[in-house]
Parts: C-alpha cells; structure tokens; sequence
C-alpha cells in the first residue's frame, strides 16, 4: 500500500508541472502585452520596468516560466493589481471557506446519494426507484447557481430561516452546502444504482447463497461493499466537478472563498489572481483524485495488485 | 448504403417516439427550436425596447411573464433568449463533436507517440470540471459569445476524444475492417466507411446530452457575465440581470431558470430514449 | 434414504425446463448426474439447495425429500439454514465463486460461525485444519491472501472447504472442475470423493465427463433434455447401457487401442427448450429411433440390475418386467 501510494504520488509530479505550464501560459495567450494584463491601468513607466524585472518579461519563456514556478513553490504567488497585496494573502483568506463548503458538500452528496442510489437499485423498476431517479434527474438539469438563487428566495427571503449571503457562522452554511450537494448527491445516486445493479449480478453472490447468508446481509456486506469502487472512481474524477459547482455557487451566496475570488478577478483582469486561484483549484482536483485512487486502492486488493 | 442508412434512422426515430418520455421531451425540443428560430415573428414585443413604467410588472394579460427592471417584456426576451442559449450550445457541441471524432479517430486508428500525446492532454482535461476550463478560456478569449462558443467546445472536446478514441479502439482489430485492410482499403477508406459509421451512435447520443450541459454552461458563464454581452438576451444573462432584483421581482430569475431546467429535462429525457432506441448503453457509458 | 427426489419439474417463467425427474440417494453414495448443456444438470443442483429463485426458477411439481423434509415446500429461512449446514453446493466455476475484495480467511470462517456457533478463533482453527486436509500448504498465509492471488485449482480447494467446514450430509457438486486445467481436474475430483467418502457423506457430482463418473461415483443417473433418461449404479450402466443416449455417451470416452479418428461424437444437437420435438426427445439422432418414438413419450421402466430406463427400444432388453 505504501509502495502503491509512492508510485501514484510520482506520477502527480510530470502531471502538476504540466497544469503549472498551461496556467503559466495564461498570461501569455491574452491578446495584448503581459505587461499590460499585469499592471493597473495608467501605470507609470518606472512600474513597468519593477514587472518586467520582476517577471523577467524580457527573459526567453522557459526562464519566465521558471522564475514564476520557483516562486510559487516558495508561496509567492505575485501581487495582485486591484488589491495590491500579495495574492497568498488574498488566498490564504479565501480558501478555507472554499474548504469547508467543498468538504461539506463532499460528504453530503457521498452519503445521501450513496442511501438514494442503494433504495433504487434494491426496488429497481419499482414506484421508489422511479420516484428517487426522476427527481435525480431533475436534479442535475438544475444550474446550480439558480438552485442556490431559488432555495435563497425560499428559505432565506419568504420564510427567513438562514442568512441570505455571507459566512458569518454554520447557518450560513446549510443553503450553500445544500446547493452544491444536490447536483452531486444525484450524481452519485446515479452510479451507485447502475453500481448496485451490476454488482448484484456477479458470479460469486451464489456461493454466498449457497453458504446460507442472509440476502439483507449479501446486498450491505458484499453487492454494496462491491458498488462502491466504481461510485469512489468516478467520486475522484468527479471531485473537481463538485469544486466547480462550489466555484458557482459561493458567487450566488457571496461566500468569500476561491469562487467567488476567482469570477471577480476574471472580471477585473487581475491575472496573477486568477492564475493563483485555477493553481489552487488544479490541486485540489488533482489531490482529489489522489486520494480516491487511494481509498480505491484500499477496496480493491485487485488494483494494488495492478500497479 | 444511402437507403438503408435512412431506413436506420426511421426506426430509430420511430422507436424514440415509441416512448411517452420521448414524445414529451420530443414536442418540448421542437417547440423550443420552433420558438428560437422564429423568434422575430412571434414574440409579441421588441426585445430591446425599454419601458420604464412598466418595469418590474408581474405576470398578466399584457406581459404573461412579466417585465424586467426596464420594463422589457420577459417573453420577448425568453424567447430571444433560447436562440442565443441553444445556438451557442448546439454550435459549441458541433465544434467539440467535429474536432473530437477527428482526434478520437486520428489517435485511436494510427496510435503510437500521436496517441499518447493526445491521451496524456485529454487526461489531464477530463478530470477539470468544464466550468473551470470554460472561465480559463473565456479569461483568454474574452468574454461574449464567440468566447462562450470556443470556451465550452473545448470544454467538451475531451469527452468526444476519449469517446471516439474508445470506440475506433475497440472495433479496428475486429475481422471486418482486418479484411478491408487485407484487400488494400486506404486508411482513409477504412477511417470513413468503417470505423467512423460505426462510432457514430454513441456519439450522438453523448452528443445530445453534452448539449444539455452546454445549456447548464452556457447560462453559468452568462450569470456571471462572461456570455452573450447585454443587450443581448441570454438565459443566463437574464438570471444575472435578475438577481438584483430578486427580492421585488424574483419572476425574473425563476422564469430563465425553468426554461433552462425544463429544456435541459427535455433533452435529457429524450437522450434516454435515445439511448434504449440505439441500443448503445453501455458504449456510452464507458467513457 | 437422505435424498429422495419424485417427479421433479422446474421451470423458469412459462418453459418447463425439467420434467419429472425422480432419484435416490443414500448416506455414504456418490451419485454422476450427467448430460449434455442444457440438459438440466444444473437446475437440479439449484432445485436441491434451494438456489432456484436466484434464476427466476421454481419447482413447479414434485418432491425433494431430504432426511424426511421437503425442500420443495419448506420456507425460505428454514432453507437457508440447511444451505451451507446439512446442505453444501460447490459452484461451477472457482474463478468466479469466491468474493475478490475479501480475503480467503472469512470468507470460510462464515460458514462455520453462522451454522456451527464457532467464535473468531474456533472458526479459524477449523477453517485452517480443513485447509490443510485439503492439501493446501501454509494454509495461515492463505487465509490472508486475497482470490486473485491463488490459482484456479486452488481456489476450488477453498470452495470444497467452504462446502465441508458446515459439517453437511449432502454436497452438490456442479461441474466443479470444468473452468480448471486437466491436469488439476483429476487432482480435485480424487481430493472430493476422499474427502466424501472419509466422512461417509453424499455426494450430487454433476459432470458432462463420464471418465470422472466411471472413476468417482457408485451409480449415475443420465439426462436428456430436461428428462431423466436411465439411471442405474456405474459399473452396470458401463457394462450395458440401455438407453441408445447413454451408449452414445459411453462411446464418446476415448479407449485403449482404438483406432485413430475411430472417436465418434453424437450427430445433432441438444433441441432448446422452447423447441422440444414430440414424443422421445432423443428421437431425431436416435439411431434406434422406431415406430412410436415421435409420438409417445417413453416412461420409466425398471431394469433387472436396478435401475430404470424410458427408451421405447432399450439396446440390451434387459427390461425387468
């Protein structure tokens, strides 16, 4: 296990300095100067001449590259133009609210769309499994920053339950968390019930039979013990659509994390924020999966076994 | 080939048909198309005409959904709305679609260092939520709706890449194509009269539901600003015009949405149909 | 008797699948259920642990008395404590049979400590004792390798354990080398009928190869589409088949000093079951196929070396009445 989870850790390493290239380049393929995009409007000629040192804009790219990869590796993530602070702050700000919205709406749509998919797939073609993958269906074709916008209208505006916006304290929390956590739990409802489906036709659940275990016990211990290595797959290759839908939704309810730092920059041009923001993001989805490949890896002695 | 090509496609669309879901969401989708198409001559008033004393006015017999804050009729502007909105979609999936099938296929039929290049990029892409590789091209491009279009095309190549990929993989080493090469079949030959016909299926059905996505997309990038500029109107645009002003008006969010998550329902309803008619559920499924 | 199946039918949806199929089988006997696929050799193994529901089967008439109950009419949780109990199955193909994501060790452990009451360490005990009667080395390492990590014959020693840890009276055997090399198959049919036979316990083995019926069992009952065509103990039904189907299956082994390409096999098919010909359903490659034969259907008759056959013309016509 620790020999696997080494391998997977070195092969992160060609595959992170390839994200930090294409959102180095970024600055790059913006029509006009990167100068320009890195400076505030009407900038002085002596400021010009601290970026480009700074940046070493008149050095070929790959120095470029290399002097912008060394510093973010020592956290310097430049300064950002609207701000003017360092933009690690504005980061360090930021993200532990993108965490805990993340986190949250991680584990809701794990445990409420794993509950709805297993209900389906034991009453498949049934009034529950109808029922339940219809309003999962409903569920995904919801944008979710019109969810958010709806269940604030609801909630916050006609019946006053929780704060429209911010994050002063937890009950700012529940509509967001809800937000981002339908569109996921109907996702993961969705492949647990096709998950559950397939594992319950596998050769071996015969034998189980034959051994007089109780079929309430085969389909908890073994069929969704079994469902769930596709559900915990796809769950890490889908982790940056659920950070996505976060991205979304903070805007809605102006949580001040990376989503809504982000869409504000964009607005804004101010690129080393924007670069700091997808940086951080392009982590979180690549530890994501990491860690789903790891937690696959501790289900299945098969994929150990694979590489 | 011509003959029973159509003859194919009858049955297949008879069979969609078959299905109660699939007339539902059928007749929704016309309807929606017929509405963009002919925008100019149905909608009651101009879309871009503003009339202040009417602003903010809720649903009723002179506007049936209502007016925005500078009294533009939401009915007018829905309906202009579904051609910027399903335009924009249908054209970025068209783009995805072409170039897809073109690298799918390319990388898939000749392998090799092409191959592996194009697999390690589409890997790298696959596991980025759209949304965030749509803000980065739209942030390159600049916003509007040729960067809205080019932004969630891309966003959705990886999906028709990997596809593609897949399918030309799993069917080139089958008996039929070994003795087309064995007669002397130029690659291209095999490419469009073997492989390709037979990856279409799957792909249009995936096709189909990445165009509700796109439609998810689409509004997103106009919430936040990003897509058709005002005063354009654009699903999306609609509901970031709307929310502030969702508190006195809040008929100006709710409509676009449900527009948007009906059609969106539609699309998906009539992709499951699809999906039964060609029978292709597990080809799409693996990808 | 143990075992006592009368008139037996099965059937999945509106298809009658096997029809009134009667046997006996005694504390201590290996019985050869043998045919051709499709014959019904493994609705009858699924028929006799109760399994049929799992394939959308039923026993749509007839008896299965096992020690004076009949499984046929018994409610599920009272057949689901027989199951792995009194009763053991041993599934078609070992590498399919076990849990991959669990290991070995439990997957045996369970049978001892539902039906036998064992806590965690008595269970383990028994599961490492049977193990290494079976012959497998190191059977502790074993215990906590996963299935993928043992080979095809080996895994089937682990299911053979898991049939005997309940302490059965009855073991079905279906096809339990087919999925396996040659070489391992003879291995694992020795290691079972001794296993069997030590502890005095019947045995079901069903097997389409009548080399392993001549080696392992004491007498052999022959299907034919769904319908018990003879049956009888082995070494009359090799001395003299009645049933021109078990001649013809007989004829199939390979001999000493035959002639090379003189090895003939049975010309035709088995029908399917939605296609059944009329009368004797061996009729159309019969080669003694006479008047009456696609019209009447041939019933039991006994034989002077007890058994029973339904052939309207038996080769030896040493019918006993």
């Amino acid at each position: 296990m620790l020999g696997y989870f080494i391998r997977r850790v070195l092969v992160l390493i060609p595959v992170s300095l390839a994200v930090s290239m294409v959102i180095f380049s970024i600055i790059h393929l913006i029509p006009g100067d990167p100068i320009d995009n890195l400076l505030k409007i009407g900038a002085g000629p002596e400021q010009r001449e601290i970026m480009t040192a700074r940046y070493g804009l008149d050095k070929p790219l790959a120095v470029q590259y290399w002097i912008w990869l060394s510093g973010v590796l020592q956290g310097d993530l430049g300064t950002a133009i609207v701000a003017r602070r360092p933009v690690a702050d504005l980061i360090a700000q930021a993200l532990p609210h993108s965490l805990a919205l993340g986190l949250c709406a991680l584990a809701f749509s794990t445990f409420f769309g794993i509950v709805l998919g297993t209900i389906a797939a034991l009453n498949r073609d049934r009034w529950p499994d109808q029922l339940i993958m219809t309003v999962v269906l409903l569920g995904s074709t919801v944008p979710g920053f019109w969810l958010g916008l709806l269940l604030i209208l609801v909630f916050s505006v006609w019946l006053g339950m929780f704060p429209v916006s911010g994050a002063r304290d937890w009950s700012a929390m529940v509509l967001p968390v809800l937000t981002v956590g339908l569109g996921g739990t109907a996702l993961v409802a969705r492949v647990t019930r096709v998950a559950m489906v397939e594992a319950g036709q596998r050769d071996f659940l015969m034998l189980l039979h034959a051994k007089g275990m109780r079929p309430a016990r085969i389909q908890l211990r073994h069929v969704l013990r079994h469902a769930l290595i596709p559900v915990v797959t796809i769950l890490s290759l889908r982790i940056g659509w659920i950070l996505g839908g976060a991205v979304t939704v903070e805007v809605v309810f102006a949580r001040p994390g990376l989503g809504t730092l982000l869409i504000k920059s964009l607005n804004q041009h101010d690129y080393p924020v924007v670069q700091a923001c997808l940086l951080i993001l392009a982590m979180a989805v690549m530890l994501g999966t990491l860690a789903g490949d790891l937690i696959q890896a501790a289900m299945d002695p098969r994929v150990r076994a694979a590489l | 080939m011509g003959v029973v090509a159509l003859k194919l496609s009858d049955t297949t669309l008879g069979r969609v048909m078959c299905r109660p879901k699939g007339v539902i969401a059928g007749t929704w989708l016309i309807l929606v198309v017929f509405v963009a198409v002919f925008a100019p001559y149905l909608t009651p008033y101009e879309y871009d005409i503003q009339d202040l004393p009417n602003a903010f006015r809720a649903p009723d017999a002179a506007h049936w959904l209502g007016t925005d804050e500078f009294g533009r009729d939401m009915l007018t502007r829905i309906m202009y709305g579904a051609r910027t909105s399903l335009s924009v979609s249908t054209i970025a999936i068209g783009i995805s679609v072409f170039c897809g099938m073109c690298l799918g296929a390319a990388s898939g039929y000749f392998g090799g260092r092409f191959d592996r290049a194009v697999t390690a990029v589409i890997d790298l892409t696959w596991s980025f939520p759209e949304i965030l590789v749509a803000l980065i091209l739209v942030a390159i491009i600049g916003p509007g709706v040729t960067g809205a279009m080019v932004a969630i095309g891309v966003a959705y190549l990886a999906l028709f890449t990997r596809l593609t990929r897949s399918q030309i993989m799993a069917i080139k080493s089958e008996t039929f194509v070994e003795a087309s090469r064995s007669l002397g079949a130029s690659h291209g030959h095999i490419l469009m009269r073997h492989l390709l016909p037979n990856t279409l299926a799957p792909v249009i059905v995936a096709a189909m539901l990445a165009t509700g996505d796109a439609i998810i997309l689409e509004a997103t990038l106009g919430f936040f600003g990003l897509g058709a500029q005002p005063p354009t109107p654009s699903w999306g645009g609609l509901m970031s015009s709307g929310t502030a002003q969702m508190f006195k008006a809040p008929w100006i969010i709710i409509i676009p949405g449900v527009a948007v998550a009906v059609t969106v329902f539609a699309i998906n309803l009539f992709g499951d149909a699809l999906i039964h008619a060609l029978d292709v559920r597990a080809r799409v499924r693996e990808s | 008797m143990l075992l006592s199946v009368k008139n037996l039918s099965v059937g999945i949806g509106t298809l009658t699948l096997l029809e009134s199929v009667s046997f006996d089988l005694a504390k201590g006997e290996i019985m050869g259920l043998v045919g051709e696929s499709g014959s019904g050799k493994s609705l009858t193994a699924l028929a006799l642990t109760g399994l049929l529901p799992l394939i959308g089967g039923r026993v749509t008439a007839g008896s299965l008395e096992f020690d004076g109950t009949d499984l046929a009419t018994l409610p599920k949780r009272k057949l689901r404590a027989l199951r792995g109990r009194r009763i053991a199955f041993i599934t078609q193909n070992p590498m399919t049979a076990l849990d991959p994501v669990q290991r070995i060790g439990p997957q045996v452990d369970f049978v001892s400590r539902t039906h036998l009451g064992l806590d965690r360490k008595e269970a383990r005990a028994r599961t490492i004792e049977l193990l290494t009667q079976l012959r497998i080395p190191q059977a502790d390492t074993i215990c906590s390798a996963y299935p993928h990590q043992l080979s095809g014959g080996m895994k089937q020693r682990i299911v053979i354990a898991m049939a005997l840890a309940g302490n059965p009276d009855l073991i079905v055997a279906d096809e339990p080398t087919t999925a396996l090399d040659v070489t391992v198959q003879a291995q694992i049919i020795h290691l079972l009928t001794r296993l069997v036979r030590e502890r005095g316990l019947a045995l079901v083995l069903i097997t389409h190869d009548m080399g392993v019926v001549a080696q392992a069992c004491d007498k052999v009952a022959v299907l034919y589409a769904g319908r018990l065509a003879e049956q009888k103990p082995v070494h009359a039904l090799f001395a003299s088949p009645q049933h021109p189907y078990s001649a013809a299956l007989i004829d199939c082994i390979p001999r000493e000093g035959m002639a090379p390409g003189s090895l003939t096999g049975i010309p035709g098919n088995v029908a399917s079951a939605t296609a059944y010909p009329a009368g004797c359903r061996f009729h159309p490659r019969c080669p003694r196929a006479g008047a009456g034969c696609d019209t009447k259907v041939p019933v039991q008759r006994g034989l002077s070396d007890a058994g029973t056959v339904a052939c309207h013309y038996p080769l030896n016509g040493a019918l006993d009445v």
